[in-house]
């Protein structure tokens, strides 16, 4: 029932939004529809805590700990971002950059993106998985190029060609995977790509072709991850589309490219016994945190800055799954999602502060706290949290990811602590005159809603000082769950 | 292997998958647009066949479907939308390639003796009757890779892309009889959508620089 809900409220929405079109209460529509799958997707984390996982619908789609903290944190972002874009959306309109008509568009493909995530996150098919992630690349190219500027259409461009090609390669994976089980699994064939059957026979795949397949897939799902150097697509699709979009790509959709990655890792692990998969993640995480933090230093554009500072991060997270192991994955896990409410907030005062000055270009954001201390002060305090600082959520996972490296892979430790330095230094130095000096900002037409930036910092700076006991449980079980080691 | 022994519905099928490999090599040379739909065409329909005879080899149903699903999509809707974009788009050269034909060639045969080499040990492990060709779905998916590369016409990629999935397809069929049904609808719908996206994108494309060339589309550097 809440599963049904889960699904069905956000492709009713969609349906619904594009009927509705430009309607004045359309914003307020695709709030409460982010709402109603917010809501659902709370029920359904009650039920299975007191439960156990859950397989629906002839095992196609099942809900264990790991992808239930997802499918909430999913959920939540999507509703704050909604509410965060119905005044972000409305200025942009009356500055002329979008037409009614596109504004459909945004709305719809709003929350079929949703959908398609939810999908890719609860399905138990390792192929519906595959459908549910191009699906996700679709339904936002077209919001990538929202504006028509011909940046927004090289950007639109890129990530269609790029995570197309990508996502096809992990095609291939998931057709290997299939061959390696149903070797084992007979011909049945329905049952062969099912993620719950595949995890009780993972020992008995091929490894040859097991290894074979997650080079594919890790090549395939990692370009959407964003993992160096596959990463070519990512800043450009943040940068130019519109900031409600870039919040919920590299807040959501980063996360659930992730999950896929982390779903085949632990199949391929129990099939090869040996460290490849670890090795592979580790090796493509810390090249993508080190070429991001560099490219840090060459960012003129504020999205672009943060774009490359969400490739840091996702290369942070798959470093500490490549180290595997119960701390690790824990780490990694409160890092999702610490990094998905930090950088989302971030966004959103980003958003508003390019309205505020009429720029994405740094040099041109001055002295936000003056006219605006709100804005000021979110984009401050977001950019110290996602810089590592404590008392806020990311130290505390940043912490468990380094002292953990420096027990298990020593030679890593001071790779990531310069990147993490250089990155500090990159992004402090470019933020701090943005929001202290002198103004050039203007005011909006429209009181923008920061509500959703406060909200967001204020989680992450409790799970930095305090994660409730079964919070911290829920982390536990998720992680022992992808096991590793 | 020789071909003594063969029963004469797997040499039809070799030969298909022959055929396959060939109308790779040609679109790599190909620069004018409708040829390359038509030769992309062409591949959905060999890849019609080879499915429709291995559904009647194997006795499999879904088999059958999927070679009606191929037939709509591969042979009939896509090169229809894609024939309708080159007419109202006005497209019909694509401008010299990044690489010389020549090269290009060479390079496509290594690509084929590297994707034999991956094959090798899929191949031995599997028991499908057509495990001799699976080298020639990664070299197909290799070789169209190697088509986007290589092109700067936006249209040329996107046929490129599709054989690449033509590959792909064909890939699924001879390590496993194909995917299971549900997964072959997905991916059906999903490559419709993306051409129905793809539609759209070049009309903005074309809205805003008046040309399908790509290089209008290399403004935003890494660096900047």
């Amino acid at each position: 029932m809440e599963f049904l809900l889960l699904l069905g409220a956000p492709m009713l929405g969609a349906v619904l939004l594009t009927v509705l079109g430009a309607h004045r209460r359309a914003p307020d529509l695709n709030v409460g529809c982010s709402l109603l799958t917010f809501l659902a997707a709370c029920a359904l984390t009650a039920r299975v805590i007191s439960q156990g996982d859950l397989l629906v619908a002839r095992e196609q789609f099942f809900i264990d700990p790991f992808n239930v903290f997802l499918v909430t944190l999913t959920a939540f972002v999507g509703l704050t971002t909604s509410l965060f874009s119905r005044p972000y959306m409305m200025i942009e309109a009356q500055h002329g950059r979008l037409s009614p008509g596109r504004l459909r568009l945004y709305h719809s493909m709003y929350q079929l993106f949703m959908f398609t995530m939810l999908l890719a996150l609860t399905t138990n098919n390792l192929g519906l998985l595959w459908v549910a992630m191009e699906a996700a690349t679709l339904s936002t190219v077209l919001l990538v190029t929202l504006y028509r500027t011909p940046a927004s259409l090289e950007a639109g461009w890129k990530y269609f060609i790029l995570c197309g090609v990508g996502i096809a390669l992990a095609l291939f994976g998931t057709m290997l995977v299939y061959f390696a089980a149903e070797r084992v699994l007979g011909g049945e064939g329905v049952t062969a790509l099912l993620w719950t059957h595949l995890d009780r026979v993972k020992g008995e795949l091929e490894p040859t072709v097991m290894s074979l397949a997650f080079v594919f897939l890790l090549v395939g799902y990692g370009t959407k991850v964003g993992l160096a150097p596959l990463h070519n697509w990512l800043p450009d699709a943040h940068a130019e589309g519109p900031t409600p979009i870039s919040a919920v790509l590299s807040g959501l959709l980063l996360n659930v490219a992730i999950y896929a990655v982390v779903r085949c890792k632990v199949l391929v692990e129990g099939s090869l016994q040996s460290p490849l998969p670890s090795q592979m993640l580790m090796g493509f995480g810390l090249t993508s945190v080190v070429l991001a933090a560099f490219f840090l230093w060459r960012q003129r554009d504020i999205k672009r800055l943060f774009a490359y500072s969400s490739i840091e991060h996702m290369g942070i997270i798959t470093f500490a799954f490549g180290m595997g192991g119960p701390v690790a994955n824990f780490a990694a896990l409160l890092h999702m999602t610490v990094h998905s409410l930090t950088k989302s907030a971030i966004f959103f005062a980003v958003g508003h502060a390019t309205q505020k000055s009429g720029s994405q270009l740094i040099e041109n954001i001055r002295g936000l706290i003056t006219l605006s201390p709100t804005v000021g002060w979110g984009l401050m305090l977001g950019s110290l949290a996602i810089l590592g600082l404590p008392p806020f959520g990311v130290f505390a996972s940043e912490f468990l990811i380094l002292t953990t490296a420096m027990r298990e892979q020593p030679w890593a430790t001071p790779i990531l602590l310069l990147a993490l330095g250089v990155a500090f230094a990159a992004i402090f130095g470019k933020v701090q005159p943005m929001v202290f000096g002198e103004t050039t900002a203007r005011r909006l037409p429209h009181p923008p809603a920061l509500l959703p930036v406060f909200v967001h910092l204020a989680i992450v700076l409790m799970l930095g000082l305090y994660v409730p006991p079964y919070l911290a449980d829920w982390y536990r079980e998720a992680a022992l769950l992808i096991g590793g080691q | 292997m020789s071909m003594a022994g063969t029963p004469l519905d797997l040499q039809i099928l070799n030969t298909l998958a022959a055929v396959l490999l060939l109308l790779s090599f040609s679109m790599l040379a190909q620069r004018r647009i409708v040829t390359l739909v038509n030769l992309l065409a062409t591949q959905g329909a060999v890849l019609f066949l080879a499915t429709l005879l291995l559904a009647w080899r194997t006795g499999e149903g879904h088999l059958y479907l999927s070679a009606g699903l191929t037939l709509a999509l591969k042979v009939i809707a896509l090169p229809w939308l894609l024939h309708r974009l080159i007419r109202r788009l006005g497209v019909y050269w694509d401008t010299e390639p990044l690489l010389n034909t020549p090269s290009t060639m060479l390079i496509g045969l290594l690509v084929v003796i590297f994707a034999f080499g991956l094959a090798q040990p899929i191949s031995a492990l599997a028991s499908t009757a057509t495990r001799s060709t699976i080298g020639i779905a990664i070299a197909v998916i290799l070789l169209s890779f190697l088509t986007m590369i290589t092109r700067r016409k936006a249209m040329s990629q996107v046929v490129g892309f599709l054989s690449m999935e033509n590959g792909l397809f064909f890939g699924a069929m001879s390590t496993t009889y194909g995917m299971p049904m549900v997964v072959e609808l997905g991916v059906a719908l999903d490559v419709l959508v993306a051409m129905l996206v793809l539609g759209v994108f070049f009309f903005q494309i074309r809205e805003q620089f008046d040309s399908l060339d790509l290089h209008h589309l290399e403004s935003l550097r890494e660096d900047e």
